[in-house]
């Protein structure tokens, strides 16, 4: 294959805000290899994963292809605490009536780059795709959620939303988003929300006035913030694990 | 149990209060009002060391401590509550989780060991019903969503759960219905009125002070006490208004 022998560089638009320098030192094998679900018609694929920081700590990239059968659904539940480089890719392609369910967290410090690219395609109608990324970034870091949606010619009655929001703890740290729609249905609904902030300043003093420790209070409202990327986990011991699991990566900040 | 003596405080480039001196004594209940815009949410915001609000003259003594001198939180924690005039929301947090991260936040740095899910619970339906407030409001996000007698009603619940030894309530009677009104009154009377409390209720209205009568009555206007008095004082100013009391 062609592709395996080039390496995707930051002047690639799926590869704009990626750590240059990690990925020209990539072995292109590594970073080119795919792994790939197939969900059969009528059947539920979920994935849940923890990127925690204690994983390589130069970079990891994991890109997963994903079919989903007639009225099948896919769910991935992931948090990505790793670095440098840490990128985390889906690509979706939904069959008539089938469902997609993502939701993200990036969180971290330092100089890490930690992103979500997904690639929805839509190719037939009446599928439906929801996306929920939150972003917490300190220190020099760099959040970002790049999705894709393409919905072809002929898949009508589409509903596909994504929602990206991050929080930045500190001045230095970044977030980047960029929906990229490519509709070719007219009978289509396609919401998208995103907004970048710090904490809320008054939430934290609310806090503070009944008594709360500022590391507490921030614990809690970002424990609040990334909830609504789990909210979807139907069970609920899995749903807190999640949760948890990715607030213990806070007590690395140092902020 | 509160000295405020020659009180100045900035809020960014403007000087808000400008010479404030006020003292409470413990077991006493003391009432401030004033014209929009005098200072009295500004001087409750001091009070509860609020991010932005900068004391730069004179001093806050509270149980013999220097009141300045403490963060926020160390402040609710001696015994501090700060009654809010604009209860804030907190999307994604439950009024349970948050009163029981208070209490036991509090209960630790005294030194005491934190309540159980259960025992919370237990003290959270009690407070609940003094102040009679349906206990599923307790389960939903903080304020989110309430109505703004709600909200008022609700932080006299927190009040209760956290049993401070002193409040600041600044208006908490504004947006209150007539009988949600003599509820909260009773409540603060219930909670607060004892021997080693006290309070400061800022307020604009006589009613409350029909239900929490208090001992003294204060007028802050242009960032100070101008005239202080007893219950008769916010009689006159009902009748009078601020401008001829105050002239
Ligand atoms: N963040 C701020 N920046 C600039 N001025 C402010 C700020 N906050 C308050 N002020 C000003 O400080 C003054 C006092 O405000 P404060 O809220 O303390 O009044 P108040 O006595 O509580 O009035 P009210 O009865 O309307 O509640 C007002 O003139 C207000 O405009
Ligand atoms: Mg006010």
């Amino acid at each position: 294959m062609a592709e395996a022998a080039t390496l995707p560089t930051t002047r690639d638009e799926d590869w704009r805000y990626s750590d240059g320098e990690y990925l020209a030192a990539s072995n292109p094998d590594v970073i080119n290899h795919w792994r790939t679900i197939e969900v059969p018609a009528g059947e539920t694929r979920s994935e849940h994963s923890m990127h925690g920081s204690g994983e390589a700590s130069d970079g990891m990239v994991d890109r997963l292809r994903v079919h989903v059968g007639k009225g099948g659904r896919f769910e991935a539940f992931k948090t990505i605490a790793a670095g440098r480089y840490a990128r985390v890719e889906i690509e979706v392609t939904l069959e008539e009536g089938a469902h997609f369910e993502f939701g993200g967290v990036t969180l971290g410090g330092g100089d890490k780059v930690q992103e979500f690219v997904t690639c929805t395609k839509h190719s037939h109608p009446n599928a439906t795709s929801n996306q929920v990324v939150r972003a917490v970034q300190w220190g020099q870091s760099t959040g970002n959620f790049l999705g894709r949606i393409e919905v072809a010619r002929d898949a009508q009655k589409t509903d596909a939303a994504q929602n990206f929001r991050a929080i930045l703890l500190e001045k230095g740290a970044t977030a980047n988003t960029k929906p990229e729609l490519e509709i070719f249905a007219d009978d289509v609904l396609c919401a998208h929300g995103a907004a970048i902030g710090q904490l809320d300043e008054q939430a934290s003093y609310y806090m503070a006035a009944r008594g709360i420790p500022p590391e507490i209070a921030r614990k809690l409202l970002i424990q609040a913030f990334v909830g609504d990327a789990f909210e979807a986990i139907e069970d609920e011991a899995t749903r807190e694990r999640m949760l948890e699991r990715t607030l213990s990566e806070l007590d690395q900040a140092t902020v | 149990m509160l000295k405020i003596t020659n009180l100045h405080a900035n809020v960014g480039d403007t000087q808000i209060l400008k010479g404030l001196s006020l003292e409470v004594n413990a077991g006493e209940i003391h009432a401030i009002m004033g014209p929009n815009g005098a200072g009295k949410s500004t001087l409750s915001y001091v009070l509860g060391g609020r991010p932005g609000y900068e004391v730069t003259e004179g001093s806050v003594e509270f149980m013999g401590q220097d009141l300045l001198d403490l963060e926020p939180h160390e402040r609710a924690a001696t015994g501090l509550f700060l009654g809010f005039q604009y209860p804030v929301e907190i999307p994604g947090v439950s009024n349970v989780q948050f009163l029981r991260e208070a209490l036991n936040a509090q209960r630790a740095s005294r030194g005491e060991e934190a309540l159980s899910g259960g025992e919370f619970l237990k003290l959270a339906r009690e407070k609940a019903a003094l102040l009679k407030l349906d206990m599923e409001m307790l389960k939903r996000q903080v304020n989110v969503g309430f109505s703004g007698g709600e909200k008022k009603r609700s932080e006299m619940v927190q009040m209760g759960i956290l049993d401070p030894k002193f409040a600041v309530l600044d208006e908490t009677d504004s947006g209150l219905d007539i009988d949600a009104l003599r509820v909260v009154g009773d409540g603060i009377n219930a909670i607060m009125r004892a021997p080693a409390k006290g309070v400061l209720l800022i307020t604009h209205y006589q009613r409350l002070l029909d239900y929490v009568k208090p001992d003294k009555v204060h007028v802050l206007a242009k960032g100070r006490i101008v005239t202080s008095g007893g219950p008769e004082l916010a009689m006159q100013l009902e009748s009078e208004g601020y401008e001829a009391v105050v002239a």
